[in-house]
């Protein structure tokens, strides 16, 4: 990996407190993220893989052990680490349109510039025939598209997706998965999500990490390239021993 | 789409056979002189009156000067309410601190009856506009403040961290994203307002006031002028329909969202 390093996570480990005890979420995570990683994070229910989004996103703040972005300690949420959360946060009171601008106007960009970079990504979502409609009469996969456009409209250093098809159904999630494989090609972006679908991991990550509960670490890391290997057209891996082998290993990890 | 209608068609006409039905009870108890007219009124007798009080006035004043004295009230308190309410509710309930001078001020007044503190308000104020105004503003003020702060609570925590994350902070996030993610509950909240301060508005005109519908129905009584006072009453009840028909068609307007969040 020659890339450029974009987050260091070093020991890090996380406390929830509670009314008597306080309970750690993640212990002892290390992790490097660098540029067009594509890393799918796997693990039970209560491994601790949403606050390890959390803290990277700048949500959760560690309680022990150093969480650098290109070198600088992170103090809170900021526009360089864009999320998709797995229900929509797309606003209500604004058009698709509007919500997609919202970051660049926030940003201070001239409205000539806003404009170009709302309707360039809402093209790359296949959304801009629904700009000027508002989010609610979407359905979920275009919502989630939504999301997805306002998250890439800051152009991030790096883009959280927090389980973000999770909620959709089969047809529709194989779709999303094809849109953000491409538009990971084409823009080059770095990614981190959540998923709990070992084949949606498989088909789109580089790195696969699987976490464990208790405690909530990462246990294994898998370097993977079937991404590479998908069917332009229905947008699903060719599936080969190789696969198979892969897929056994890693359910076989999550399943203890 | 055509069953909706229907349903809707058949509803509309149960509420018409129910008043139809009121006015028909209404007519034969006075028809048929089961009490006397002095306790309830035909509605012959109610339906000159309000034509002569339309024509005349009452007591030298126009039945407008009558209604519109009582809506200016209403609407200046309001007006004054929303403006003071609606910020400082969103304040208290984004920034704890303000939360924590303001709180246990609109708590401690709220659950008092607006004319227990009405004979506080007279004595400060004196008896003209100032202290009816008054009144009818803090009715109004506590169900919007405790809405507001109730509604910054309960503000999706997606809106927020997803503001964050696309770099919103401070004001950009108070006006862009806390205010309109709390606009529906505010919309209720006024409309519960309007309502309380319109009863309290009958009542305070009832205890100290030379104009206004709720004057013009207490004065009646004196006299036993049955028809006035229902002349009266009736007025209230379709103009307090009419108010929040009007504030729910605004409603519907701005905070077009509602129920799609």
């Amino acid at each position: 990996m020659n890339n450029e390093l974009i987050i260091e996570i070093d020991n890090l480990t996380v406390d929830y407190p509670t009314e008597n005890e306080s309970v750690r979420a993640l212990d002892g995570v290390d992790l490097k993220i660098y540029q067009h990683d594509f890393i799918c994070v796997l693990g039970p229910s209560g491994c601790g893989k949403s606050t390890l989004l959390n803290v990277i996103a700048g949500f959760t703040l560690p309680s022990d052990g150093t969480f650098l972005m290109q070198g600088q300690p992170v103090a809170g949420p900021d526009r360089q680490r864009g999320v998709v959360f797995q229900s929509a946060s797309l606003y209500p009171w604004m058009s698709v349109r509007k919500n997609v601008e919202f970051g660049p106007k926030i940003k201070g960009l001239p409205a000539a510039e806003i404009n170009l970079i709302a309707t360039h990504y809402l093209e790359q979502v296949h959304l801009l025939e629904v700009a000027d409609q508002p989010p609610f009469q979407l359905s979920g996969g275009m919502k989630q598209r939504v999301a997805l456009a306002r998250a890439l409209a800051n152009e991030p250093a790096i883009l959280l997706l927090d389980e973000p098809f999770g909620a959709l159904d089969a047809l529709t999630r194989i779709h999303m998965q094809q849109l953000v494989r491409k538009i990971w090609k084409e823009n080059q972006n770095t990614i981190f999500m959540i998923t709990h679908d070992v084949d949606e991991a498989l088909s789109l990550g580089t790195r696969l990490l699987v976490m464990s509960k208790s405690p909530g670490t990462i246990i294994q890391e898998f370097s993977v390239a079937f991404c590479d290997r998908v069917d332009e057209r229905t947008g699903r891996v060719y599936v080969d021993a190789d696969y198979l082998a892969r897929r056994e290993e890693i359910l076989d990890l999550i399943d203890v | 789409m055509q069953n909706k209608k229907d349903f809707n068609k058949n509803h509309r006409m149960l509420t018409l056979l129910t008043w139809a039905f009121i006015f028909l009870v209404w007519f034969m108890i006075t028809r048929f002189n089961l009490v006397s007219h002095l306790i309830v009124p035909s509605p012959g007798e109610v339906i000159s009156t309000f034509i002569s009080i339309v024509k005349d006035g009452y007591n030298g004043i126009s039945l407008w000067e009558h209604l519109g004295i009582s809506m200016l009230r209403l609407l200046i308190a309001s007006l004054l309410a929303i403006v003071t309410a609606v910020p400082l509710g969103l304040f208290s309930g984004y920034f704890s601190k303000v939360g924590a001078v303001v709180d246990s001020i609109v708590q401690f007044y709220r659950p008092l009856p607006p004319l227990a503190y009405y004979v506080v308000l007279i004595l400060w104020l004196g008896i003209d506009e100032s202290s009816k105004i008054t009144l009818l503003y803090l009715a109004a003020f506590a169900p919007i403040y405790i809405a507001c702060v109730a509604a910054v609570a309960n503000i999706r925590v997606e809106y927020l961290l997803s503001a964050k994350s696309l770099g919103a902070s401070g004001k950009d996030l108070f006006f862009q994203i806390v205010f309109p993610a709390c606009l529906p509950d505010i919309f209720t909240s006024i409309r519960t307002a309007v309502g309380v301060a319109y009863t309290t508005l009958v009542s305070a005109e009832m205890i100290a006031a030379t104009s206004g519908l709720g004057w013009m129905v207490i004065d009646a009584s004196r006299y036993l002028k049955s028809s006035v006072i229902f002349v009266g009453i009736i007025i209230m009840g379709i103009s307090g329909v009419l108010i929040d028909q009007g504030l729910k068609a605004l409603e519907k307007k701005i905070v077009f969202w509602k129920g799609y969040q």
